[in-house]
């Protein structure tokens, strides 16, 4: 029989709407949800069918047996998995307080529910991949607008331009912004794109800014500086409500467009030409302040410049600008009942909220966990609960960080596929993939509010569970079941659902529940109360930078040049590919089964490396190498080298993938330490590594 | 004449290689065979922007093809609106057809032995739907142009 769910994809977490149908438990077809984007679907989205027949995921719960990392497993019970964390829990509690427990989550929608567990088991330990991805540009836009990374959403549909710094973002492929930049583009809007090389993105743009790595702040500067020079900013929008314009006059008054020119490596008639592009366009100009920015030692900065620029646009709360998303509230809905149970009052075990203060708490910092492992102060780790979070591949020098893990009782993880963290834990929990589970009901805030559902179209394949039943299940044993009042997911969705008015019937027709046909705005004008910020007002001059004894506005310092025979490993992302997610999964490894590394035509020249040559790729302490094809190319600054991030996975269960090409986290040895004190993320471009032409090549040819 | 051809946007197309995915699922084909790809150009600099071209290529479901009369179990048809399919059921798998092609177009499927190549999805082009290709296309890039002769 055929049977049609609405749900979101899982496949990465842009967590698109799709619409399944399925034949006797097999997917016939799987598309886009017509109804918010057309149908359409990326290549991931097409392949998740694929990762549920791939056997190379763990199909029942496994216990280490053997050490640590050594790929031996017991397959066991969910019953004998559950009890086994359940007592290791209990014991560490009692031995070392429930605070040496941490939880770490990739984050997303239905992060309540795995952070309430950890919080009702007694400990202020959750946390997130957020280090490595988009903290600095998060808590940039905390300290200037007072609201977090999403506390705007960007109308590029009817923007007249997009500014796009290093966003690469035809490759990460949110199917939604996607569209909109395409239709913008088709109506004649414009789009500048600056990176070290040239991207998918950088294809489709108007304009593009090459620039030397690590140099988008002083480009920002020197953008800011003619934009104020000129005095075409919107006069109106910062008397309302900016403090400390002056103060940012006085200090760009030194980065000139010839100077930002000079320091990048473009041309300065080219900044000051899209300037007037700019100027032209204003408000509908949206200055994207970046996703993944824990890349340079000053990209915190650089993030705050990307905001102050859209504040000089004036475009905030306009048509083509960046809007403030909208919540049931706003439409005169009443909200979802959520999980949500409070922090504990102890100090968080990475020092976020006592010893550093200006950090958001929320996920605080999970790389700042490893010194607390090592010196145990102010209390020890003993226990780290993965759930779908792969430490090892987001985080700088997976060596370095087994040391750490290694001094913890119990290592938990919850996940679809074998991780690098997961095949190092002790017990794996295999969770169903997103077409096998449900999952809460969750608010998609936006100009036009919604109500989102994942709901399985399929029965489980493997012996697999869904979070929520994971999560129910341990908390039973932990004597924390009163936190969770629900024994099946139908009772929790109506739960959630309580306060609404809606029931589950309302998803059916397609898919979602919106809160509102029309898009809501604010008055431009009365904006008073949207800044939460101390002042109330957007700071450029942040009081709580201030008082951690950090510069709202840093002085420029160059980077610095990689010495010779080195260069600048930068890493990103291709549109087939979710990190180290779908790099075993046998349709996308088909279409990418390895990465390379990318290197200017006449660096390679230097060299002795020609396209396809394979190259030694050895960290700057030389302890790890690894070896991949060349790929030359003219489009990437000389100093730069670029990989696609996720390869080089160690997992001989994954054994399409298993050693294909490299890791660009192994290279990061010794980069742990090396994070932003401003906004919180690691430093991940701030590493050099040797090039040099493999002696794999073979000169002629021995064998038969 | 043919009635039907896929149309890319190139101007849209950001060469995700969705397409190739969203085909492959839907004819449930394994490793190996690919019904249709996305290709692109060296990169040239336009106006200071280095671009490319992004071509789409499956099946030119020619008007006079050469895979048909050499298929010797007359597997290989094509139909009055002018697509060219594979009978699975008469296909041997010899695979002349791949020979017969100028590029080689069908291609073996391991798993059942038999030649498979793009057919616009007709089954579900019979539907009244769109090949898989066109309807999930990433960036609604590829269109389904059904053509009308100009008098």
């Amino acid at each position: 029989m055929t049977k049609s769910v609405y749900s979101i994809c899982g496949m990465c977490t842009v967590r698109c709407p799709i619409r399944v149908e399925t034949e006797n438990n097999k997917v016939t077809w799987i598309e886009g949800n017509q109804h918010l984007i057309g149908g359409a679907l990326c290549a991931k989205g097409s392949a998740g069918p694929a990762m549920i027949a791939d056997k190379e995921r763990p199909q029942q719960p496994l216990i280490r047996d053997g050490a640590r990392g050594s790929g031996r497993w017991k397959p066991v019970s969910w019953p004998t998995a559950y009890d086994y964390i359940a007592d290791k829990l209990k014991k560490i509690k009692s031995e070392y307080g429930p605070e040496s427990v941490v939880l770490s989550s990739r984050g997303g929608p239905w992060q309540g529910m795995y952070k309430s567990f950890i919080h009702a088991f007694g400990s202020p330990n959750y946390t997130n991949h957020d280090s490595t991805c988009g903290r600095n540009t998060h808590h940039s836009s905390l300290s200037l607008n007072g609201v977090g990374r999403k506390g705007f959403v960007y109308d590029i549909k009817n923007a007249k331009h997009l500014v796009l710094f290093g966003r690469n973002m035809f490759s990460s492929l949110r199917i939604a912004e996607n569209l909109q930049t395409l239709d913008m583009l088709d109506n004649g809007g414009k789009l500048t794109y600056v990176d070290v090389r040239q991207t998918i993105t950088g294809l489709k743009s108007t304009r593009f800014f090459q620039v030397r790595p690590g140099t988008d702040y002083a480009l920002a500067l020197g953008m800011i500086h003619e934009i104020i020079r000129r005095e075409a900013y919107d006069s109106d929008f910062i008397d309302r409500y900016v403090t400390g314009f002056d103060e940012l006059c006085y200090f760009v008054e030194q980065y000139t467009p010839a100077w930002a020119a000079k320091e990048c490596g473009v041309r300065e008639k080219a900044i000051k030409n899209f300037v007037d592009e700019v100027l032209e366009d204003m408000p509908k100009v949206i200055f994207h302040p970046g996703w993944n920015l824990s890349r340079y030692k000053d990209s915190f900065y650089a993030a705050r410049a990307l905001h102050i620029l859209n504040i000089l646009m004036g475009n905030i709360e306009q048509k083509g600008g960046l809007i403030i998303p909208k919540g049931p509230g706003d439409c005169g809905k009443k909200g979802i009942n959520a999980i949500d149970i409070p922090k504990p009052d102890i100090k968080r075990g990475d020092g976020v909220g006592w010893k550093y203060k200006h950090f958001d708490k929320g996920p605080g910092l999970g790389h700042l966990f490893f010194p607390t492992m090592e010196s145990e102060d102010p209390y020890p780790i003993k226990a780290w609960i993965s759930m779908r979070n792969d430490p090892f591949s987001c985080m700088p020098d997976p060596k370095r960080q087994e040391q750490y893990f290694d001094k913890c009782d119990l290592l938990v993880s919850i996940d679809v596929h074998y991780s690098e963290f997961g095949w190092f834990s002790d017990i794996i929990l295999p969770e169903c993939t997103y077409l096998e589970r449900d999952n809460g009901i969750c608010v998609q805030k936006g100009p036009k509010p919604r109500f989102g559902r994942r709901q399985k179209a399929l029965e489980p394949e493997n012996d697999s569970k869904p979070s929520w039943e994971i999560f129910k299940n341990l908390a039973d044993r932990l004597g924390m079941e009163d936190y969770f009042p629900f024994n099946s997911i139908e009772e929790y969705w109506k739960w959630q659902l309580e306060p609404t008015g809606y029931s589950v019937k309302d998803f059916e027709e397609k898919g979602f529940i919106s809160l509102s046909d029309e898009v809501v705005m604010y008055d431009p004008e009365k904006l008073d109360g949207q800044f939460n910020t101390p002042s109330g007002k957007i700071e450029i001059l942040s009081q709580k930078l201030d008082k951690a004894g950090l510069p709202s506005l840093k002085e420029y310092v160059s980077p610095l040049r990689p010495p010779k025979g080195m260069f600048r490993l930068v890493y990103g992302r291709s549109a087939v590919h979710t990190h180290g997610h779908t790099v075993n999964n046998p349709l996308l490894n088909e279409l990418m089964p390895k990465n390379s590394l990318w290197i200017n035509v006449k660096a390679a020249n230097k060299l002795g490396i020609v396209h396809g040559d394979l190259v030694d790729v050895t960290s700057e302490d030389e302890s790890y190498t690894g070896t991949v094809e060349a790929n030359v190319v003219d489009y990437i600054h000389s100093e730069a080298v670029y990989m696609v991030h996720g390869f080089g996975r160690e997992i001989s269960r994954q054994t399409r993938c298993l050693h294909a090409g490299i890791s660009d986290q192994k290279l990061m040895v010794n980069k742990l330490d090396d994070w932003d004190q401003a906004g919180g993320a690691i430093n991940l471009c701030e590493v050099f590594v040797i090039v040099r032409r493999s002696v794999r090549n073979p000169k002629r040819r021995v064998e038969l | 004449m043919n009635k039907y051809m896929i149309y890319l946007n190139g101007k849209r197309c950001i060469g995700c290689h969705g397409c190739e995915v969203h085909c492959k699922a839907n004819k449930n084909l394994p490793v190996g065979p690919q019904l249709c790809e996305i290709d692109h150009s060296v990169m040239v600099k336009i106006k200071s922007v280095p671009k490319t071209e992004f071509t789409f290529r499956s099946c030119y479901h020619c008007e006079e093809p050469f895979c048909a009369p050499i298929c010797p179990t007359n597997a290989m048809i094509k139909r009055e609106d002018g697509i060219v399919y594979i009978d699975q059921e008469k296909c041997i798998g010899c695979m002349a057809c791949a020979g017969a092609c100028p590029w080689t177009i069908p291609q073996l499927n391991p798993e059942t032995g038999k030649a498979v190549k793009c057919d616009y999805c007709m089954d579900r082009v019979d539907a009244g739907l769109r090949p898989a290709c066109v309807t999930k296309c990433t960036t609604h890039a590829l269109k389904f142009v059904i053509m009308q002769e100009v008098v």
